[in-house]
């Protein structure tokens, strides 16, 4: 006899029960905090801030604990958790050039004030399995220096006083909000930028690696690339002025391009822009260069077709809650419509074997 | 769960959505756009409608949720689990006694009456997207009511296939004006689409809203020669005979044998109180 499946509530409960187990692992084996996951695994805390639009470690260590570290999940988390918060109001600029660096290269300039500072990076460590690490990871404290106290200029300023690179010109205009307002496309630069910060790593990642393959190719060298702390202001309207509420570690990529140049106006170089939340230097690279790829229309550069250079491709693909969302649905239920189908390819197939079928057997 | 608003969403985010609904309905078939929030499950898992439905309960309303047709497929357990406790409203399986259904999938086989609301959660709301996969053609497109490609698609069906072969999803004109995705139901539930009920279509990833008001025309797409067929598996259902209900096919051996039973759980179950016997139904079977 067929018994109709039921029960999906008691099998959901008890695939939580299951889950919540599978996650703790060994009960033997001491459970992970989470001031150890935001002081350990500083770098997966800062990639679930930045694609989850949240800065907050502690949250974000929270949701790494949650989700058995899968950060798209973790992200997740925090994007379903921002979502639910309130608005207070909007922030002032953050000023990056005011920012206290803890890591500030550029690989245009062998020096320039404020100097090449290499900061807590992987880049010349040899890739070797330190063993060591599995029994003990104690380690001596690093040497220190005095910090510098004035404030670090930017780059690309020095190049601006020569006109030498396109200028970007301030602008008090109040940007969109991405999370606010539904995407129209064409989009804006600002809506562009506040998709790729949130936007997948890997997918930003290959994005920017398929300009530097050619497609799209526009050479750009990392003009500056700096990370440390700024300070987040916010006018008070009982105030009057503006005061710091806190302050965020950031990394910033500007990127110098290939100039262009035309009968009115002279070769100047181009500038891509990278700005992600934490110590997320791939992203902010990566960022930069498909920005700057996305300006093509702007910077009066053909459109090749490339991938990176369309926007609504690049836009509609780059958020990664959504596509593993839409991704993982196909797991759902789709009897109904695979059913339709099913009767739909019968009866093609039935349509079909008498149009084959030899005319005289049918009479 | 006392700590989020009635329905989960804030009640500024529930004016957006409701503007938007307004909108639609005043639209017949035109997407809206609105500023969908994340919601605390993935998208393309019902984000569209779940939203639609936050904006639209009350706490006096009577909630269903469908997959499939079912009330108990686990997705459909979930958004209503996800609604007893966020808003607390009376939830029931019984088409007759809701007041706002969600569904994905399908259309429950009772006719709806116009004091109900129905929600479809929507995948892709944009009919012409297999078709033309960028928005801003396809938007151009609809206002320019320019629906030749999707007339060519479908005669090259018919060219290569003898029929048009699309059975669910089956695209349709609104009002005479707008092509639009009836959401992945079978092309069965079609003429249903015509209705008493108000219909309110969510589509959360995509960040669409669309409506059909009670009694608009809704024709689905075909040619003179080659007419609209809203077809079905050919069997009566096994557990409740009914003839005139949407089947799931149901492997029951590994001899591949098979059974047709309702998809509309509340359909089939009410039939079978009602003395309804199909060819496989149990003497004490409920």
């Amino acid at each position: 006899m067929y018994v109709a499946v039921k029960g999906g509530e008691t099998a959901i409960e008890n695939a939580h029960a299951w889950l919540a187990e599978e996650r703790r692992g060994a009960t033997d084996i001491d459970e992970l905090s989470i001031v150890q996951i935001r002081e350990q695994l500083g770098l997966a805390v800062n990639r679930v801030m930045a694609e989850g639009s949240l800065y907050d470690p502690d949250l974000a260590a929270l949701a790494i604990k949650q989700s058995r570290g899968d950060l798209i999940e973790a992200i997740f988390l925090i994007r379903a958790y921002r979502t639910t918060l309130p608005r207070f109001g909007y922030s002032n600029p953050v000023k990056t050039d005011e920012m206290a660096c803890d890591r500030r290269i550029s690989a245009t300039f062998k020096d320039a004030p404020g100097g090449q500072v290499l900061g807590p990076t992987f880049d010349y460590t040899h890739r070797l399995l330190d063993f060591k690490l599995a029994a003990e990871g104690e380690v001596p404290a690093a040497p220190t220096a005095q910090p510098r106290t004035e404030a670090t200029p930017h780059i690309t300023e020095f190049l601006k006083g020569e006109d030498i690179i396109q200028d970007e010109p301030a602008s008090d205009t109040t940007p969109g909000d991405l999370t606010r307002e539904p995407m129209e496309l064409p989009s804006n630069r600002p809506l562009r930028l506040q998709s790729l910060t949130r936007g997948d790593e890997g997918f930003v990642l290959g994005m920017a690696y398929s300009t530097q393959r050619g497609y799209a190719r526009n050479h750009a060298f990392v003009g500056e690339l700096r990370i440390g702390k700024v300070a987040v202001e916010m006018d008070i309207p009982e105030l009057g002025f503006a005061i710091d509420i806190g302050e965020i570690e950031l990394t910033e990529c500007e990127t110098v391009n290939q100039f262009k140049g035309s009968k009115t106006e002279p070769p100047q170089f181009t500038r891509g822009y990278g700005l992600v939340f934490g110590q997320s230097e791939r992203k902010s690279i990566a960022m930069a260069l498909v920005d700057r790829a996305l300006r093509w229309e702007e910077l009066g550069e053909d459109n090749l077709g490339a991938p990176a250079q369309d926007e609504e491709f690049v836009l509609s693909h780059a958020d990664n809650i959504q596509a593993t969302g839409f991704l993982e649905h196909i797991k759902l239920p789709h009897y109904v419509d695979f059913q339709s189908e099913l009767e739909l390819v019968r009866k093609l197939r039935r349509e079909a074997e008498e149009r084959i079928t030899p005319k005289e057997a049918a009479e | 769960m006392n700590e989020y608003n009635f329905a989960y969403l804030d009640e500024q985010t529930k004016r957006m959505i409701r503007r938007a609904i307004l909108k639609g309905l005043a639209v017949p078939g035109y997407q809206v756009p609105f500023a969908s929030r994340e919601m605390p499950m993935p998208y393309g898992w019902g984000t569209g409608g779940v939203q639609v439905s936050a904006a639209t309960l009350t706490p006096e309303d009577t909630f269903k949720v469908i997959d499939q047709g079912a009330d108990d497929t686990t997705n459909a357990v979930s958004i209503r689990k996800f609604f007893e406790n966020t808003a607390g409203v009376e939830t029931t399986e019984e088409t007759e006694k809701a007041t706002v259904i969600q569904t994905r999938h399908r259309i429950p086989e009772a006719k709806l009456r116009k004091d109900q609301i129905i929600v479809y959660q929507v995948p892709i709301p944009e009919p012409l997207r297999f078709l033309e996969p960028r928005e801003t053609e396809t938007r151009k497109m609809h206002s320019l009511e320019e629906y030749g490609l999707m007339h060519v698609k479908l005669y090259e069906d018919i060219s290569q296939h003898g029929a048009i072969s699309t059975a669910y999803a089956y695209p349709v004109k609104v009002s005479d004006r707008y092509v639009m995705d009836p959401s992945p139901i079978p092309k069965f539930d079609n003429p249903k689409l015509e209705m008493d009920a108000i219909q309110l279509f969510g589509a959360g990833r995509e960040q669409r809203i669309y409506a059909v008001p009670p009694h608009t025309k809704v024709v689905s797409l075909d040619f003179e020669d080659y007419p609209f067929e809203a077809t079905k598996a050919d069997h009566p259902c096994d557990l409740c005979g009914a003839e005139d209900s949407y089947l799931d096919e149901v492997i029951m051996d590994d001899a591949g044998n098979r059974m047709f039973v309702c998809s509309d759980t509340d359909y089939c179950r009410s039939r079978r109180e009602a003395g309804h016997k199909g060819r496989l139904a149990e003497e004490n079977a409920a």
